[in-house]
């Protein structure tokens, strides 16, 4: 089978081919570990029954727009108090509510955003605001907590 | 012969059929097709299924076996042809080329938008050689070759001159142009083409030319117009014919010969190299730079064409000058030296009296009398008196085919703006690159196709009444026979006080030669401006 | 009859995907079958027709000429409307490539009474087409946060401009606004414009509603029926590295949106989206304007019948000795041998 100007075509083509096949050359076939974000904090371990704001499936796939509307609620309106669901309370705040429990961003927090893409220094920019909780401070939670009955 | 409209009387809307373009079969009236080609004209040049017929018969007299030949001779032409066999696949139907075609604007029929024109084509090719096509038919657009379908392909295919204005547009670069060539050659295979074409094709086989003239009835006429030069300005010159070891070859076409105001273009030519003193030479035997064998197939524009390159060999030329004339240069730049070069016998042309070596000329050895003119002019070899056309108010039209054929704008505008004062462009979406055509090129300006030639000039005769009212624009100027030949009419239709002049005729008119007499006329004997008085004193 | 048959299409394949997975529990066949051969089709696809259009060869060399072409050095020459080499060739085709430069030229007539013919001001189409293609380019990329790991910064570096706005969580990206625009604008025109709806073919809408479609449900599913993003990685990725696996709880729109898609990659090849590969296939403008300069081969060229001159002197050699006009051969002196031959 001759192809006419089959110099050009071939590059052509290898360009396209190289192209649209990125993804499986980048990765060279490896195998890669599904994230697996770790809940073992302190606070978490010692909880009796282990549960979040709202049912995990949901803050899996809704956290950021929890976020959002607790940041808007707070900046906005002033006001300060979530009522979940379940009819439980929680102070809107990223700092004292969620870090309570999940005290740790590089296993937590980094471990899916890494894994979904996306970019650490804009995305989430949560913490272009809120201050990265430190690991090492054990009571950080019973703080807050006590903080939060006294009000 | 079909009754014209007047300008007031045709109707032009823009208006849609109620029917999908592949259910509205093609009506044949009188004005819009042109009369088929004649047995014996076919005869001469080998055509298939000669015959005596009519577009507006109901019975073609197709050969029997008329569906194979056009499907195998679709099938080669994909092999062929890498432009058809892409264009055929991905025009998106975007609609950009819609109301580029001169033929939609002046005919307001939607099969004259080039993109229906090609799916005219296409849907055939879709049914025949496409599985989709094959499984799906009308949903994918496509549909069988009958006989209708063979109807509409000659309406259209010669409703369109070719001129590529579309394939400027296209996103892709899908020329028009290319569908019409080929479904021309299709339609050839069986028989179905016009004797406007067949007719000048036959006379440039046989006779050398389209117009038939015979080798001594040609330099009779060239004669002619040496005594008219004579009469012009006093001066005698000596042109010779089918002379060896000359060191041009030059060759117009015959229209130059034959028909006005061609034949002023050709006594400038006449002038202008006596003027330089060139050593040059006519020939009887080539004496057509047109090709009505382009408007018929690839084949035959080979065959006509082939006389060119075969003089300029016979009589040891150097290289070859070829005047003015669209189409004629389109086979040059676009065929010539494909289909029959290598022209390895010739040289690079050199112009002597400048000294200038032709580089964009380097392997067809042919320039054109235009770039000629031009370089001739820049070194200041030519004394030019451009007050001889100041009763002219200029603007000049880009022929289609040395438009977007070569890109040949600069080089005449340069030679009009040195030989007259007056001139006014047109506005640019209807000049250089995005020029209309004349409305009668590839071998439609016959006379029976009269209706649709005006309905598809009118956007080239729009543009000259915008600049005809807007600055009193009163000539027209141009390089191409066909327009030579087709602009009068258009012009007495639509714009009757524009003159159309070839722009070596202009160039005549202003070229100052060595121990000529006083002139009072121009190369039509009309008064030069300032001479009227003169004029009338001898009368 | 086009666009509906079209539209039920689309609905089709939605519908397809969206009971398949939900109540079929085919979700292996649209997670793992579906990709594999919409990619080989693609694939395939593409490399098939681009080599059947190489097949034929280009016999002549007519090229496009939008500008002054390469003449006399004093003559100013539009090198990248009317290139005369490779290069400014290879400028050409990027300009037609990257930036439309022959659609930016279009226009739109009007006629007034008297025949009068005007020219308007219309680069709408270029500039939806232009918007059209590079937002389907950014959103590509964009994806290939779940095709890759570790993420490259270069998409890291799109998503960031693309979401510059930092509106809403997740934050709204320009270019889904933007591609539903220039999209429904196309589909619009294809409908409202006569002349264009005139010549419209079924293969005209059904790219235009699929494309709508894939925009629709990837903002769905990206903004209201949100998925979970770390499971749907987890499948891609084991789809690239060919150990597929398809977690369960992947909502069912993720499906219908990855279908589309996957029809889309498998269409592709076979319809008239192969325009992307046809513009580099196209003889008007991937080749100089130089035939003057340098002779074009043509492999096909063959001998024709022609009329040659010793044949032309044959036939007038008398009335051109008549007039004097030279000629090869003199007259034979016998007028009887030549009434024998």
């Amino acid at each position: 089978m001759k192809i006419y100007d089959g110099k050009y075509i071939l590059v052509g083509l290898l360009v396209f081919g190289v192209l649209a096949t990125f993804p499986i050359w980048f990765d060279h076939g490896k195998v890669v570990a599904p994230a697996n974000p770790s809940l073992n904090t302190p606070v978490i371990d010692a909880m009796m029954s282990k549960h979040c704001i709202l049912p995990k499936a949901q803050m899996i796939t809704e956290h950021m727009k929890l976020l959002n509307v607790w940041r808007t609620e707070v900046v906005r309106y002033g006001k300060r108090v979530y009522v979940a669901p379940s009819g439980k309370k929680y102070e809107m705040s990223l700092e004292t509510e969620c870090f309570r429990c999940h005290s740790n961003k590089a296993q937590f927090c980094d471990r899916c955003h890494n894994f979904a893409g996306l970019d650490k220094a804009t995305d989430p920019y949560c913490f272009s605001c809120h201050v990265v909780p430190s690991e090492k401070k054990p009571g950080a939670g019973k703080v807050a907590m006590v903080h939060k009955e006294s009000k | 012969m079909a009754k014209v409209p007047k300008p007031s009387e045709l109707e032009l809307q823009h208006v849609l059929p109620k029917t999908d373009w592949m259910d509205t079969p093609a009506v044949f009236r009188p004005g819009n097709f042109s009369y088929p080609g004649k047995a014996k004209n076919l005869k001469v040049l080998g055509l298939a299924n000669p015959r005596e017929w009519s577009p507006m018969d109901e019975d073609w007299k197709l050969p029997a076996d008329w569906k194979n030949i056009i499907l195998e001779g679709l099938r080669e032409r994909l092999d062929k042809y890498r432009t058809l066999k892409v264009f055929m696949d991905i025009c998106v139907r975007c609609g950009a080329c819609a109301d580029k075609c001169h033929y939609y604007l002046g005919s307001g029929d939607p099969k004259n938008m080039p993109v229906l024109r090609a799916e005219l084509l296409r849907s055939v090719y879709r049914k025949e050689f496409t599985l989709a096509g094959k499984i799906m038919g009308k949903m994918v657009g496509a549909r069988d070759l009958t006989e209708d379908v063979i109807k509409e392909w000659f309406m259209y295919f010669f409703q369109c001159t070719e001129c590529r204005r579309c394939s400027l547009f296209c996103p892709y670069g899908i020329d028009t142009a290319e569908f019409t060539i080929i479904g021309r050659e299709l339609l050839n295979l069986i028989g179905c083409n016009i004797d406007w074409i067949a007719g000048p094709a036959a006379n440039c086989y046989q006779t050398g030319n389209h117009l038939g003239i015979q080798p001594h009835a040609f330099k009779d006429m060239i004669d002619f117009f040496v005594d008219e030069i004579e009469a012009v300005n006093g001066i005698r010159v000596e042109p010779t014919f089918n002379r060896k070891g000359a060191e041009f070859l030059f060759v117009t076409p015959s229209g130059d010969v034959f028909a006005d105001p061609g034949t002023y273009t050709l006594m400038g030519y006449l002038m202008l190299f006596h003027e330089i003193g060139l050593d040059y030479t006519w020939s009887t035997y080539a004496s057509e730079g047109g090709n009505f064998g382009f408007f018929t197939s690839h084949e035959m524009m080979k065959r006509l064409n082939s006389k060119m390159y075969a003089e300029a060999k016979r009589l040891g030329v150097k290289s070859i000058i070829g005047g003015e004339c669209g189409h004629m240069w389109r086979v040059i730049n676009q065929y010539m030296d494909t289909v029959n070069g290598p022209a390895d016998f010739m040289e690079v042309p050199k112009s002597p009296i400048t000294g200038t070596r032709f580089d964009n000329a380097a392997s067809t050895k042919m320039i054109h009398i235009v770039e000629f003119t031009a370089d001739l002019i820049k070194n200041g070899k030519l004394k030019l008196d451009a007050s001889r056309n100041d009763n002219l108010v200029m603007t000049y039209h880009d022929s289609c085919n040395t438009a977007r054929g070569m890109g040949f704008f600069d080089e005449p505008r340069y030679v009009l703006n040195n030989v007259c004062n007056n001139f006014y462009e047109m506005p640019p979406n209807t000049i250089r690159e995005q020029t209309f055509c004349c409305g009668s090129g590839s071998g439609l300006n016959n006379d029976e196709f009269m209706e649709m030639r005006m309905r598809g000039g009118l956007p080239r005769a729009n543009a000259v009444r915008h600049v005809h009212e807007k600055f009193g624009v009163n000539a027209l100027s141009c390089i191409c026979a066909i327009d030579r030949a087709a602009l009068p009419t258009l012009m007495n239709y639509w714009v009757p006080d524009v003159t159309v002049y070839g722009l070596h005729e202009l160039v005549g008119n202003a070229l100052v030669m060595e121990g000529e007499t006083e002139r009072t006329t121009d190369l039509r004997g009309e008064p030069l401006p300032g001479m009227e008085d003169n004029e009338n004193e001898d009368i | 009859m086009g666009i509906k048959f079209s539209l039920a299409a689309v609905v089709g394949l939605i519908l397809a995907a969206f009971i398949g997975v939900s109540g079929g529990g085919l979700s292996h066949f649209f997670g793992v079958t579906m990709p594999y051969l919409a990619i080989l089709l693609f694939l395939g696809g593409v490399v098939y027709r681009v080599l059947k259009w190489g097949r034929a060869p280009v016999p002549f060399r007519i090229p496009t000429t939008g500008g002054q072409e390469k003449s006399l050095p004093w003559i100013k020459h539009a090198k990248f409307d009317n290139p005369s080499t490779k290069g400014q060739t290879v400028v050409r085709m990027a300009l037609e490539v990257f930036l439309f430069r022959s659609l930016f030229r279009n226009t739109k007539f009007e006629l007034e009474k008297g025949h009068r013919l005007f020219y308007q001001w219309e680069k709408w189409l270029w500039l939806a087409g232009l918007v059209f293609h590079y937002c389907f380019l950014v959103i590509l990329l964009r994806h290939l946060r779940f095709f890759t790991e570790p993420v490259p910064g270069f998409v890291q570096g799109i998503e960031r401009l693309d979401g510059l706005l930092q509106v809403g969580l997740p934050g709204i990206y320009i270019t889904d606004g933007l591609f539903m625009l220039a999209v429904t604008y196309l589909i619009i025109r294809r409908l409202i414009i006569p002349q264009v709806r005139y010549i419209s073919l079924p293969q005209d809408y059904f790219p235009l509603f699929l494309l709508f479609a894939i925009g629709t449900t990837g903002i769905l599913t990206r903004y209201f029926f949100k998925v979970d993003l770390i499971k749907v990685k987890t499948m891609v990725m084991g789809l690239i590295s060919f150990h597929p696996v398809v977690p369960a709880g992947i909502g069912a729109i993720f499906f219908v949106h990855f279908f589309l898609v996957c029809t889309l990659f498998a269409y592709f090849p076979f319809s008239k989206l192969m325009h992307a590969g046809g513009i580099f296939m196209s003889p008007t403008r991937n080749l100089p304007n130089d035939n003057r300069i340098r002779r074009h081969v043509n492999p096909w060229n063959y001998p024709v019948k022609v009329h040659s001159y010793a044949e032309y002197e044959d036939h007038f050699r008398e009335k051109m000795v008549e007039v004097g006009l030279p000629v090869d051969k003199e007259l034979e002196p016998a007028p009887k041998a030549t009434a024998d031959s």
